[in-house]
């Protein structure tokens, strides 16, 4: 649905914008092109349907790139190697090679002439059937949209349970979808992004969060596949593809059909001192898959809010969103993919400062006219104060009904107290309802006028965000990032976590999952 | 003035109070008598079950007034006081440039895998809060932000580095105490890198922190909600450089 335009922007200015966050974008899809990572091997691994870990927990699909990694290296894809060895015979599936692998016993080379092409089918035809069962789950979801219904109003209802354990966070996640809920985020556990692999089956135990892991994934959409049918519309199921694993998150939640996943071109190096390039590389691949699977992804501008002043940093928000668009973009994904984020953070003790919410909230709905939207609550200023938290909240629900937000995030009273309770999400849950029900149509009569503070405060925000573009293009993005230009932080190219697991491609490079994805992104 | 108070309703000494909470018990009238009889045992007196409403089938939400039996002594009461003076920025530079003939230097971080630097950020950023300037506005300060997520060796390595005379470290995240592990982590990691008389000053700050806990963390100073980067620029110089009968008051 195409949101109408409410604010005169000057088209020029807009069409610029886009112009210079490409131009910035653009030599950082070099790299990414020209680079892979452990972790784009493991999902190629992944896709060719390696799975289990070893009694210590470590993925086979870490232990084999890593015995690859250590006699051919990954500069030329894992696969080759991978598969030649298979295809020796000698091991009856890529799991028993694992096995050999980390126990140091199979020698990896680089075939050769006819040695090559039977070691690139066999990977050619294994990566395919991940690309099935992704190309399934996409169908699942289409026929269960379609059949159960999608939820009848927007914004959709989004909301969070973390229990750090899965049982626990099933009979939750189906209790909020009974009370109201249209996507449920499954929080992961504190850490998790630092982690570089992704722990395997399911897990009981987290530290303020669940464990994302195949098997959680897999469980908890069966439960929610159970209770759509129930309350008759599908409800949704989000996680996170953040952090160091981020193309092997995208291939799970493809094959195990997550509905959307969070996934920012720049929270990782941020907010969790990830490599720059490793971010960037992985970022490009996860991308990828989730535009095969039609994985809705969410972006992370409401970070830059809660660690800088958001009328300040109102521009950095628009920014981070041109760039996200244009990197979405390039990595296939369309519009209705892409779930840009914002979030409603101006200090509430500033004059006027919803109708700043206001200016913000619709240049983005303006700017990004076909993304779903994702819209973040007050954070940085909820204080132990619920009852004020609680108002707060109530007012971002409405500046989200006014400017036409496509997916909201519940607001907790409780935030910066505790993990929510139970009567928390109740009360939160209720208050979105009535302003549902009291204001829903409100988007209809509200045309704030051209020459209004609104206008003139989004046109502001707009023109500043044009200036620091125009900087990040003469600078490059990579010196920005680590100047300190997004969130304060400064994270230089070359530090941050993960660097040792990126490797420049060589002329040789192999990848069957990659090929697949770029074919993609080609008949687009 | 009575030192023996109770909470104020709309009367003093009425002794009320407000308070919601949650039973694992269906929606009907056991339940709202099980919240009057909960409410009773909290040693509220006449207490009213004003809303009770079903949270999914298993689950009630309550709210409860009632007048609380019980009485505060306010000379009982325990918490720590500011012990220092409370200086203007022009004093700390004074006294700094004056007694130290050298800079201060402070090492901030928000350690483990806290993401929140609203609170650093608060004590150490020129923007500051509360309308007060950071710590990176006084002239006489040298500040040194290494921001989220900074593993504690590596503070320790940056500080001995920078040869800093205190470091502060602020927690927000506090699930399953994940604010106190950290902070006797870090305090552990100081004590084995440096002797008694080279280890910077530790001061940690955060929302949920007891300040009352700073010898059981193993830290100088905890400051917790409302510290202003003035408390904290004041409490340094006057642990830091000068004893306090020299400072003016």
């Amino acid at each position: 649905m195409t949101a109408k335009p409410l604010l005169p922007l000057d088209p020029d200015l807009v069409a610029r914008a886009r112009r210079l966050a490409e131009l910035a974008g653009e030599p950082v899809v070099e790299m990414a092109r020209s680079h892979t990572t452990v972790s784009v091997e493991r999902a190629t691994l992944r896709l060719a349907g390696l799975t289990g870990a070893d009694p210590e927990g470590i993925p086979w699909v870490n232990r084999l790139v890593d015995a690859v990694a250590d006699q051919t290296g990954i500069e030329h894809g894992v696969a080759l190697p991978v598969f030649h060895a298979l295809a020796e015979g000698n091991h009856p599936d890529l799991e028993r090679l694992a096995h050999a692998a980390a126990a140091g016993g199979v020698k990896f080379e680089l075939p050769t002439g006819r040695a090559h092409d039977s070691a690139s089918d066999l990977a050619r035809t294994a990566v395919g059937g991940g690309f099935d069962r992704i190309d399934a789950q996409r169908r699942t979801r289409n026929q269960m949209s379609m059949f159960i219904g999608d939820p009848p109003q927007r914004p959709w209802i989004y909301l969070i349970v973390a229990t750090g354990d899965i049982y626990e966070d099933i009979p939750q996640a189906q209790s909020a979808a009974r009370a109201g809920a249209d996507i449920i985020a499954v929080i992961r556990s504190t850490g998790q992004s630092l982690l570089d692999y992704v722990p395997e089956g399911a897990t009981r135990e987290g530290f303020a969060g669940t464990y994302a892991t195949g098997e959680n994934f897999r469980l908890m959409r069966a439960a929610l596949d159970q209770t759509s049918r129930e309350v008759g519309r599908y409800v949704r199921l989000c996680n996170y593809a953040s952090g160091l694993c981020m193309p092997e998150m995208a291939a799970l939640a493809g094959m195990n059909r997550l509905d959307m996943m969070l996934n920012d071109c720049m929270y990782g190096i941020l907010f969790r001192d990830i490599n720059p390039i490793r971010t960037f590389v992985d970022q490009r691949f996860s991308r990828q898959i989730h535009a095969r699977a039609g994985i809705i992804i969410n972006t992370g501008e409401d970070n830059y809010l809660t660690t800088a002043d958001a009328v300040e940093a109102a521009h950095t928000v628009t920014v981070s969103q041109l760039l996200n668009e244009y990197f979405a973009h390039e990595a296939g994904l369309p519009d209705e993919l892409l779930g840009l984020g914002h979030a409603f953070e101006v200090n509430p003790d500033l004059p006027e400062s919803f109708r700043l919410e206001l200016a913000h909230a619709l240049l983005a709905r303006q700017l990004f006219p076909d993304a779903p939207l994702k819209w973040m609550p007050p954070t940085k200023h909820m204080t132990g104060d619920v009852f004020r938290g609680n108002l707060l909240d109530g007012f971002f629900n409405l500046a989200g009904v006014m400017t036409g937000q496509s997916i909201l995030l519940v607001g907790m009273m409780t935030e910066a107290v505790v993990t929510p309770w139970l009567s928390d999400r109740d009360i939160a849950l209720q208050n979105v309802r009535y302003v549902l029900g009291a204001a829903g149509g409100l988007a209809e009569d509200f045309h704030p006028p051209a020459d209004g503070f609104i206008a003139n405060r989004a046109d502001e925000v707009l023109g500043e965000a044009v200036d620091l573009l125009e900087r990040i293009r003469d600078d490059g993005l990579l010196d920005a990032i680590a100047d300190g230009t997004f969130g304060i932080m400064k994270r230089p190219a070359d530090g941050g976590r993960g660097l040792e697991g990126v490797a420049e491609r060589a002329e040789d490079y192999f990848n069957p999952a990659g090929e697949v994805l770029e074919s993609d992104e080609e008949a687009r | 003035m009575s030192s023996i108070v109770r909470p104020y309703g709309d009367t003093t000494g009425d002794g009320m109070v407000q308070l919601s909470f949650t039973l694992p018990v269906a929606h009907d009238k056991r339940a709202e008598g099980a919240a009057a009889q909960l409410a009773a045992k909290m040693g509220l007196d006449n207490a009213m079950v004003v809303h009770s409403k079903a949270i999914g089938t298993r689950h009630t939400f309550f709210v409860v007034y009632g007048a609380a039996r019980h009485l505060v002594n306010l000379d009982e009461v325990e918490v720590v006081e500011r012990d220092y003076p409370l200086l203007s920025p022009k004093e700390v530079n004074e006294v700094v440039k004056e007694r130290l003939g050298r800079k201060l230097c402070v090492v901030g971080a928000c350690i483990g895998t806290d993401a929140h630097t609203v609170g650093i950020d608060a004590i150490l950023n020129i923007k500051g809060v509360a309308g007060e300037k950071g710590l990176e506005c006084y002239r006489e300060l040298r500040v040194v932000n290494l921001g989220a997520q900074v593993a504690v060796p590596d503070l320790v390595n940056r500080a001995i580095d920078e040869e800093a005379d205190a470091v502060l470290v602020s927690q927000v995240v506090t699930q399953r105490d994940a604010h106190l592990h950290n902070t006797r982590e870090m305090a552990a990691a100081f004590r084995e890198a440096l002797p008694p008389g080279r280890r910077p000053l530790l001061v940690v700050g955060g929302p949920r922190f007891d300040e009352r806990a700073s010898a059981e963390l193993g830290v100088d100073r905890v400051f917790s909600r409302g510290t202003t980067p003035g408390d904290v620029a004041s409490y340094l110089v006057h642990r830091l450089v000068a004893s306090q009968k020299e400072i003016p008051a």
